[in-house]
């Protein structure tokens, strides 16, 4: 083990010293950023070589104009909301979930299996299911919505806030001043898509992309191939992930979600409206669509004041460049989502970042 | 929340299975990976199998999650 991460460390650091420059390497998947933290991965990088949490985190990205769409019929007294716990603390225009719980009708969930479940319990309410999350966690609800259909569970229905993880990353790639030099992507949510999804951002940008696990030693790897690559002028695609991870992906999981729902333009937090970037129900599920039922839309959000989650998630500046980091906004009192999450590049840099300067 | 967990079907009946992983024992859905069989280790996420998974990787990732654990137990004492 340790042989494999001193070779790949020899690799990076003279593919830095090869390249003199400043290199960006963007990960987008909330586990990757914990596990990069949790290892002290950064502290052995060259020092021209930075790692930027993107937007990996289906909690940090989710916009506050869909919490308030939650918050909302959260408020109605024939409405059961069924949410994953992360959801639950992740600020709107006027609170949170948490501050509603005492109403008692929001109910933490585990999968959207429970989601269902609640409905067949509760005949005589409507049971909404926060469904949040990238390409992992869309197949999950696609499926439970199919269930309800078969089953004619009419008191069931989902508020979709799912999101693909490739346009936004686009979009990224888009931005005239991004400073991002590659990507290590996503291992679960390439399990879904397959790593061949990431072969146009390859073509088109001319960025390579490299699918890791998260292991530090996969990640370190990970990051070796995407340095080795950059100093030989090369983009490629490839995935060393494989004993999880396959070209294709899961082919049944795809199909599932296809037959569900349809690409639509939605809103992600920090980066605005991104087209074809978010899951919504297709025409012959539209009764157990959310928004369509009770008649709400997801307004796009005001910017909580101060918060610079936007740019956090852009890879523009680090967390502590914002002025509220580790004084107003904190993890027991997040003002921003990617302070609320465990997963977020805020709440990762408060615990480990702290926990590097006072070993320093 | 994209935390996905490797573990071992240890009872199957259709798409319904009972999972283990590190010693906890759990429902999950086979809905998502028709091919999955009983002894199988599979990546669980959100209640529903979704890839399989081979031996030396799962041990490696339940190593890694006990570590993410500890790390979430500590943000929750954190923000208890
Ligand atoms: S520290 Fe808090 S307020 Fe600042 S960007 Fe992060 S989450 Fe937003």
């Amino acid at each position: 083990m340790l042989d494999r991460i001193n070779k790949a460390q020899d690799v990076i650091n003279s593919a830095c010293k090869t390249l003199g420059r400043q290199i960006n390497i963007m990960e987008v998947c909330g586990t990757h950023t914990v596990s990069i933290f949790r290892s002290g991965i950064r502290s052995i990088l060259p020092d021209n070589l930075k790692l930027l949490s993107g937007p990996g985190c289906p909690v940090c990205v989710t916009d506050q104009g869909y919490i308030d769409a939650v918050l909302r019929l959260a408020d109605r007294d024939d409405c059961i909301i069924a949410t994953y716990g992360d959801m639950i603390r992740v600020p709107g225009k006027d609170g949170s979930l948490e501050t509603k719980r005492s109403k008692a009708n929001i109910r933490i969930v585990l999968s959207s299996e429970d989601a269902l479940q609640l409905a067949k319990d509760n005949p005589g309410k409507t049971v909404v299911f926060v469904a949040v999350g990238f390409e992992t966690t869309a197949p999950a609800t696609a499926v439970v919505v199919k269930e309800a259909a078969a089953g004619a569970i009419d008191n069931f229905c989902i508020l979709s806030g799912h999101k693909l993880v490739v346009p936004a990353m686009r979009v990224l790639l888009s931005e005239k001043n991004h400073n991002i030099n590659a990507f290590l992507c996503p291992g679960h949510v390439s399990a879904i898509i397959g790593y061949g999804a990431f072969t146009g951002i390859v073509q088109d940008f001319g960025r390579p992309c490299v699918v890791a696990g998260f292991e530090p030693v996969q990640i370190i790897e990970g990051l070796c191939e995407i340095c080795r690559q950059l100093s030989a002028g090369k983009a490629e695609l490839k995935s060393i992930y494989s004993a999880v991870v396959t070209e294709k992906g899961n082919i049944a999981a795809q199909q599932i979600v296809n037959d569900c729902f349809e690409p639509a333009d939605g809103y992600w937090r920090g980066l605005g409206k991104i087209e074809k970037s978010t899951l919504k129900l297709k025409g012959k599920f539209g009764r157990f669509d959310a928004f369509e039922r009770f008649g709400i839309s997801e307004e796009p959000s005001e910017e909580i004041k101060g918060c610079r989650c936007g740019e956090v998630l852009c890879g523009l500046i680090e967390p502590t460049e914002c002025g509220l980091f580790g004084r107003d906004c904190r993890p027991q009192d997040p003002v921003g989502p990617c302070m609320v999450s465990s997963e977020g590049a805020c709440a990762a840099w408060f615990k480990y970042g702290r926990e590097k300067r006072q070993e320093g | 929340m994209c935390l996905a967990i490797p573990a071992r079907i240890i009872e199957l009946d259709g798409d319904k299975a009972v999972v283990d992983a590190m010693g906890n024992r759990f429902k999950a859905k086979t809905t998502l990976l028709p091919e999955a069989k009983l002894g199988d280790l599979v990546l669980v996420h959100a209640g529903f199998a979704i890839s399989l998974v081979d031996e030396e990787e799962g041990k490696k990732t339940w190593q890694l999650i006990s570590e993410i654990n500890e790390f979430m137990d500590t943000q929750n004492r954190l923000s208890g």
